[in-house]
């Protein structure tokens, strides 16, 4: 409980720290705007980011890395970095970066058993890891299915209003044309 | 297996981009950013330069050999004939309260997103090449000289602008940054480098009159195939005509309306309320000639955009029609009320557009002739002219989703929202900075609503979604209500990325739902045939 303890009373200066390794993936020019605009409909990425962290250092915290706990942080976070310019690794790159982060916050520490509890978060942040890559998958497959949809509701949708094609059972007559 | 990587080395990625300035970092084509660019047949068509097979991927462009000569030409006849265009290259100082407004920088983090850097690719080169201090002291006066590299980051960031203006509504010398797209892509296309999302509309629409390429034929069918759903719901046949010399007001409305779903329900919405008012007097005619209200000419040139407009009066006169009532467009009211005026008017062969039906004077159309179905709506329902049962619209809970261009640029605001208040009994406004002058876009306006760049789709659409999501989850809003095509073309993919919950409608569409007619029957579906609240009874009685 010390690795717990000592989290849950820097919680506002790691998740602060985590949030500052995040916005280091966006150029540096861009960075101010992030932090600085707390209105959360100006700035809605770093809005959705910080809270996205928010919760999941919470869950960490508490060893309560549920799957269905952690989705919806998880998501806030990777949907907007799964239309941006990243590769996978990179876009997902925030969760890993945690684990350096953590390590850094107890390396000054001399209680041996943060160790073995630092041990067992990290196994909760290799499955939160694995669960990102899913979200992440799921948001990329949700961007082809969109592209595909868009052209073929576009394409049969403007052949059935004119008339064109038909469907088994629901054969159309065709019509005289009033021009 | 000799290219994969070892772990270690894959562990040692810096994530951290590089922290050279903008003028030494190029663009990067990035996929999921960038439209295909022009086919050959599509820029032939309407005699533009430089057709030929290309693409953006390309290292080679095929551009003429004196390509920066045609370019630095091209700006120095725009600078001599558009004094806002010289003002804007001249007066930015830079303060930077355009930077965060823009959609695709907020959704993006791209500093080039910005709108001021985006107007300082083209102003850098201004500088340089036309500016005293530019020519001596070149970079350190800002300037740059007109490379390959800067001509694809104009083209990869001049199509990342979806000319909304919503930057210049913070700019305190009022630079519109949308007119410095309109002239930086007016310069791109005299190399033959449009994208072909933005190209083939304009050819088709040249051809047939529409961006689809829809013959007349085939858009009289499609109509037709509306008058058969509303037949389905409401047991009444409505009988639009198409072409008819000496009616008193023709009706042209986007082409998106006719072929694209969500926007054929606002279709069959006007169809509805153009036969609800036809006992009262109103003489209405569709054409297929002029069957496109919007136009991305200009999105292409001044020229282009004056060439498809002309089309509109050109119909006008041919069938003897008193003015023209207009649909539910975006950039289309931008180019009636600030730019058709003067493409190819003043139209005296048309008159003042006066209501049929209220006697009202839309006295703001006096000169242009054109007015929007919004405002002749409204004002029907303010003259207690429509019978409307609101309560069909109950299984709809909707936010208002203010399109740039009737926002910014028509300063229409207040119709659509006292329309839907008169025709749903559920609404809910987006917060403030986002709705009004202040409007988020939806991140595909001006040409970029193509299917291979989804990816800047959705991100320059995210600070939008964002702001439904937020009504949403407090107000439970699951319809998102728009005055524009290419919203309604637009929004329904970026609902289901970012709030799945929430679909799209044209606000007539609700009219339609609402709109008691004579000798109809009992409405059980609401127009996309989905069960109305409380008559799923009805239907089971029926059936």
């Amino acid at each position: 409980m010390a690795l717990h303890d000592l989290l849950a009373k820097r919680k506002d200066d790691i998740v602060k720290k985590w949030f500052e390794l995040v916005l280091e993936t966006y150029p540096e020019d861009s960075r101010d705007f992030f932090r600085r605009q707390k209105n959360r409909f100006a700035n809605p990425m770093g809005y959705n980011i910080k809270e996205g962290i928010a919760g999941l250092f919470e869950a960490i915290v508490e060893h309560d890395c549920d799957h269905e706990k952690t989705a919806p942080y998880l998501d806030q976070i990777i949907r907007i970095r799964a239309v941006q310019e990243f590769s996978p690794s990179e876009a997902l790159s925030f969760v890993m970066d945690f684990k350096k982060l953590l390590r850094n916050e107890i390396s000054t520490e001399s209680d041996a058993g943060l160790a073995v509890e630092l041990d067992k978060l990290e196994e909760d942040l290799d499955k939160l890891a694995l669960q990102a890559f899913d979200i992440y998958m799921g948001c990329r497959e949700r961007i082809f299915e969109l592209r595909v949809n868009e052209l073929r509701n576009l394409m049969f949708g403007a052949l059935e209003r004119a008339n064109l094609v038909s469907f088994p059972g629901e054969e159309k007559e065709v019509k005289e044309n009033k021009i | 297996m000799a290219d994969v990587p070892k772990p270690e080395e894959l562990a040692k990625i810096d994530h951290t981009p590089p922290e050279t300035p903008w003028m030494e970092t190029p663009a990067v084509l990035k996929d999921g950013m960038w439209c295909y660019g022009a086919h050959p047949k599509n820029l032939e068509i309407v005699d533009m330069p430089n057709p030929r097979e290309w693409s953006p991927r390309d290292e080679d462009w095929k551009l003429p050999d004196n390509w920066k000569e045609i370019v630095l030409d091209g700006m120095k006849d725009r600078l001599g004939k558009f004094r806002s265009f010289k003002l804007f290259m001249d007066i930015c100082v830079r303060c930077g309260a355009c930077a965060d407004k823009c959609h695709y920088f907020i959704g993006s983090g791209d500093p080039k997103n910005m709108p001021v850097l985006r107007a300082e690719l083209l102003r850098s080169v201004y500088r340089k090449n036309f500016t005293l201090g530019g020519k001596l002291f070149k970079k350190l006066a800002g300037g740059r000289d007109l490379t390959m590299d800067v001509f694809k980051e104009w083209w990869y960031y001049l199509f990342q602008c979806s000319e909304c203006r919503r930057c210049s509504v913070f700019c305190p010398y009022g630079i519109d940054t949308a007119e410095i797209t309109i002239i930086g892509r007016e310069l791109i296309n005299l190399l033959g480098c449009n994208i072909d999302w933005i190209q083939a509309p304009v050819a088709n629409c040249y051809r047939t009159g529409n961006h689809l390429g829809i013959q007349p034929h085939a858009y009289v069918s499609m109509i037709e195939f509306f008058c058969d759903e509303i037949e389905d719901v409401t047991g009444v046949r409505v009988n639009p005509t198409f072409n008819r010399k000496g009616a008193e007001i023709l009706f042209i409305t986007p082409s998106g309306d006719v072929f694209a779903d969500p926007g054929t329900y606002t279709a069959m919405g006007y169809l509805i309320l153009f036969h609800y008012l036809e006992s009262m007097g109103l003489d209405i005619t569709w054409s297929t000639y002029a069957s496109e209200g919007g136009n991305f000419g200009f999105f292409t040139s001044h020229e282009m955009a004056k060439r498809l407009n002309a089309k509109m009066y050109a119909e006008a006169e041919r069938l003897g029609v008193k003015w023209i009532l207009g649909g539910e467009c975006g950039h289309m009211w931008r180019v009636v009320h600030q730019y058709m005026d003067t493409f190819n008017g003043p139209p005296d062969f048309l008159e003042e557009p006066v209501s049929p039906i209220t006697g009202t004077k839309f006295e703001h159309a006096k000169s242009t002739k054109m007015v929007h179905i919004c405002e002749f709506t409204a004002d029907l329902i303010r003259h207690n002219k429509l019978k409307l049962d609101p309560s069909r619209n109950d299984n709809l809970v909707v936010t208002f989703h203010d399109s740039c261009n009737p926002a910014r640029a028509m300063g229409f605001l207040e119709e659509p929202r006292y329309i839907i208040k008169n025709v749903c009994n559920n609404f809910y406004e987006m917060p403030s900075n986002t709705i009004r002058e202040e409007t988020f876009c939806c991140g595909s306006g001006a040409g970029l609503n193509a299917g291979e760049n989804l990816e800047l789709r959705m991100r320059g659409g995210f600070p939008r979604a964002n702001a439904v999501k937020h009504v949403h989850e407090k107000h439970g809003v699951n319809m998102l209500a728009c005055i524009c095509a290419i919203d309604r073309a637009a929004l329904p993919t970026l609902m289901e990325y970012w709030v799945p919950e929430v679909e799209v409608t044209g606000v007539h569409e609700l009219v339609g739902n609402a709109l008691i007619l004579d000798g109809e029957k009992k409405r059980t579906t609401d127009l996309r045939g989905e069960p109305l609240p409380g008559m799923e009874d009805i239907e089971d009685e029926d059936l």
